[in-house]
């Protein structure tokens, strides 16, 4: 069981986020002196008899006003068990833009919705954006538990709707847990909470040192994009040429028949060479360097994979961009693709359909994408680039859209169409849609 | 052989060497900030290993206050030797003494550094600046970026900052400006201390318990030197002690400890850190660890 996990957080800001993750904070003793008396003073100011935990993260607050647009902030708690990555996406009105950064480098996400109010059409987008993005397993914390006097029914009701909602975005219903909590109260947080006595499953905290977490696709084909080439040139490593890279996919032993992408050139690993010594075999999310039998023009930007399980090697491609610049996406839009350690010019050559909030279907033809919104669009490569389906691969499947005048970063892509509702829409919800052919298949997230 | 999970400090240090690697493979004239101290000592450490058996393809550069412990700075020269690393220092002194710097009342250097930082990355045209910086160390830093863009002037401009999306890092900036690069953004303090000894990363002897000359200022623990002295009223003390940042010694303060080895430091930040969970009151340890943080000095 890997011993660290990267977890998001989304909700509205009236969900309690703020105090469930000074909670999870305060009640692992993650929480420095310094800080915690401050929250005490504050507290006490305000006459609170208790400590007002959304203190311990709202002092984020004053960032906010002084112009911060983008305010994913990371937090770092551990228990014995575990080490946790809790990447904290406020959830106003830049939900999307917080939400795609968190989610893209978690294994978990935790959503939150207030037990009076149920499943909002904020929950039903963020989940959506969540399964976009391909977060394996989601929580739904139903908060303020104890302002409905811990009733069981209302649970089990927003629950049921919760799964329904997750299931048609494609999500098993083993990669999905309620839980009742109060973060005010503590219920269920980290203690089991004597007022909800109907609920047996685990408190969130026991959920998150325990849910089985499948870090890397390690069963998945070989995929290694070239960072750099280190030639040390010195007498004792006159010859060494190894390729340093992550493994975004699979595992790789010496002697595997390797491609070399765009080139098409085939080899043989030799060695996999690191600072430790060889290894005799390396996988998913390890840095390495390997060595190659043949002398073949390998240089970054380069992507050595499996032989016979090749991505597709194409300069044109159909994505999914997540749009976070203010100035908006048309049609013609030239930009940069930073695909794996690869950046290439291109073109966007039609916007195919953008996803309505508002109904969580697709509406076809758009004139633009807007900040915030996510649609899908056709690209035009300036060269041929090694291609895999988000939905196969999160590493290789994924882009940034660059500003080329200003180098800002405009988009996040996704190859393919990663989300069932973006061809069908979620008829569970929404009991309408604007179905297109399905050209693409429908995937579920994560593995 | 069978395919291991990555453990935490596992995934920490290939974070880290992907970092070091990226910023290899996209900048011209990046440089480490070294100034022989743990967290520095710790990215030096990893760039080693990024680049192994080739040498680290980057020099080093130290902004010295001069008013550093000699044990750090003598540590700091013997490792660039050993490494054959190439060393750039950009002393304080230089810029007071020419007049572009002046020394502050309170002789205190931690506040003149950022001149001399500034001017050294304009001299050799730094693009990439790597940093120790870590997101756990204080609330503000906790949405810095792993790349960081700065402008020309050296400012952080927060609306240019940039989400950063899976492990692509958006490195593009324009002539005069630079990247601040943090590897060790999502290391906690006891994932330094761990790392450390499973590495068997050498550092320099004032981490670890000794017996020294100090005295009570501001409920710190300060060691003569020629950032000052004790004043009147203030009394010098024998005191078993060690220090938990190493920086400017007119403000770098030590604590009493008898953790004389790694694993005996490891214990002490665990145990300021890691208390059983289900308590709801910080301990007094925690208080002192609070404290030691806040007084960690550095160029960001």
């Amino acid at each position: 069981m890997s011993d660290l996990l990267r977890l998001a957080t989304a909700g509205s800001v009236d969900d309690g986020k703020s105090t469930l993750v000074g909670r999870l904070l305060y009640d692992t003793k993650s929480v420095l002196a310094d800080t915690l008396d401050a929250v005490h003073r504050a507290s006490a100011d305000r006459g609170l008899a208790t400590p007002d935990l959304s203190l311990l993260v709202d002092g984020l607050r004053s960032e906010r006003e002084q112009g911060i647009t983008i305010d994913v902030a990371y937090r770092y708690f551990a228990t014995p068990k575990r080490s946790f990555v809790l990447a904290d996406t406020p959830g106003h009105v830049q939900y999307t833009r917080n939400t795609v950064t968190g989610a893209s480098t978690a294994q978990l996400a935790v959503l939150l919705v207030d037990a009076r109010k149920g499943v909002i059409e904020q929950t039903r987008r963020h989940a959506a954006v969540l399964a976009l993005l391909g977060v394996p397993r989601l929580v739904l914390a139903v908060n303020k538990i104890d302002l409905v006097d811990y009733d069981e029914v209302t649970f089990s009701r927003i629950a049921k709707e919760f799964t329904a909602h997750a299931t048609a975005l494609g999500y098993t219903e083993d990669s999905v847990v309620e839980i009742p909590v109060s973060a005010l109260a503590g219920d269920n947080v980290v203690e089991k909470s004597a007022n909800t006595p109907w609920y047996s499953g685990p408190t969130l905290l026991e959920h998150l040192e325990n849910v089985p977490v499948e870090p890397d696709p390690h069963d998945a084909p070989f995929r290694f994009p070239v960072q750099y080439v280190i030639r040390p040139r010195t007498a004792e490593h006159l010859d060494y040429r190894g390729y340093a890279g992550l493994i975004a996919a699979g595992t790789v032993k010496p002697g595997d028949e390797v491609v070399v992408l765009p080139s098409g050139r085939r080899s043989t690993v030799t060695k996999i060479d690191t600072a430790d010594g060889e290894l005799a075999e390396a996988a998913a999310g390890q840095s390495v360097t390997l060595l190659l039998a043949d002398e073949i023009d390998i240089s970054r930007g380069d992507l050595i994979s499996v032989a016979g399980n090749e991505p597709t090697v194409t300069d044109e491609l159909d994505a999914t961009l997540c749009w976070l610049a203010e100035k908006p996406l048309r049609a013609g839009a030239r930009v940069l693709v930073k695909h794996g350690t690869r950046t290439v010019q291109a073109m966007v050559t039609d916007l195919r359909d953008r996803f309505d909030e508002q109904t969580l279907s697709s509406v076809d033809g758009p004139s633009s994408l807007e900040l915030n919104e996510i649609g899908r669009v056709a690209l035009r490569l300036a060269e041929p680039v090694p291609l895999d389906d988000y939905s196969f691969s999160r590493r290789t499947g994924s882009f940034l859209v660059i500003d080329a005048s200003d180098g800002s970063t405009l988009a996040a892509g996704l190859v393919g169409a990663p989300l069932p509702l973006l061809e069908n829409g979620v008829e569970s919800c929404t009991g309408g849609s604007t179905a297109t052919p399905d050209d693409h298949a429908l995937v579920s997230p994560g593995p | 052989m069978t395919t291991a999970t990555l453990d935490t400090l596992g995934r920490l240090e290939s974070e880290a060497i992907h970092i070091f690697r990226e910023v290899a493979g996209e900048f011209d004239r990046p440089v480490i900030l070294f100034s022989g101290g743990k967290d520095s000592t710790l990215l030096l450490h990893l760039a080693i290993k990024a680049f192994y058996p080739a040498p680290v393809p980057f020099p080093l550069l130290h902004v010295d206050t001069g008013h550093n412990f000699d044990e750090v700075i003598e540590f700091r020269d013997r490792v660039v030797a050993q490494h054959g690393l190439r060393l750039e220092v950009a002393k304080v002194q230089d810029w007071i003494d020419d007049g572009r710097l002046e020394e502050r009342p309170d002789g205190t250097r931690n506040p003149l550094q950022t001149v001399p930082l500034l001017d050294s990355i304009t001299q050799h045209k730094f693009d990439a600046v790597f940093g120790g910086g870590r997101r756990d160390e204080e609330r503000a830093r906790a949405k810095e970026r792993i790349f960081s863009l700065r402008t020309a002037f050296g400012q952080w401009d927060p609306k240019r900052q940039r989400p950063e999306l899976w492990n692509l890092y958006n490195g593009r900036h324009r002539a005069g400006e630079h990247v601040r690069v943090f590897p060790l953004s999502n290391w906690t303090e006891l994932d330094v201390w761990n790392y450390i000894e499973r590495e068997g990363i050498e550092l320099p002897d004032i981490y670890y318990s000794h017996e020294r000359e100090v005295f009570l200022r501001d409920g710190m623990w300060l060691a003569e030197g020629p950032w000052g002295k004790a004043r009147d009223g203030e009394t010098l003390q024998r005191k078993v002690v060690r220090y938990r940042t190493v920086g400017d010694g007119s403000c770098t303060g030590a604590v009493e400890s008898d953790a004389a080895d790694i694993h005996a430091v490891i214990a002490e930040v665990a145990a300021s850190r890691l208390t059983e969970r289900g308590a709801t009151r910080a301990d007094d340890r925690l208080s002192e660890a609070a404290m030691e943080d806040r007084k960690r000095e550095g160029y960001f």
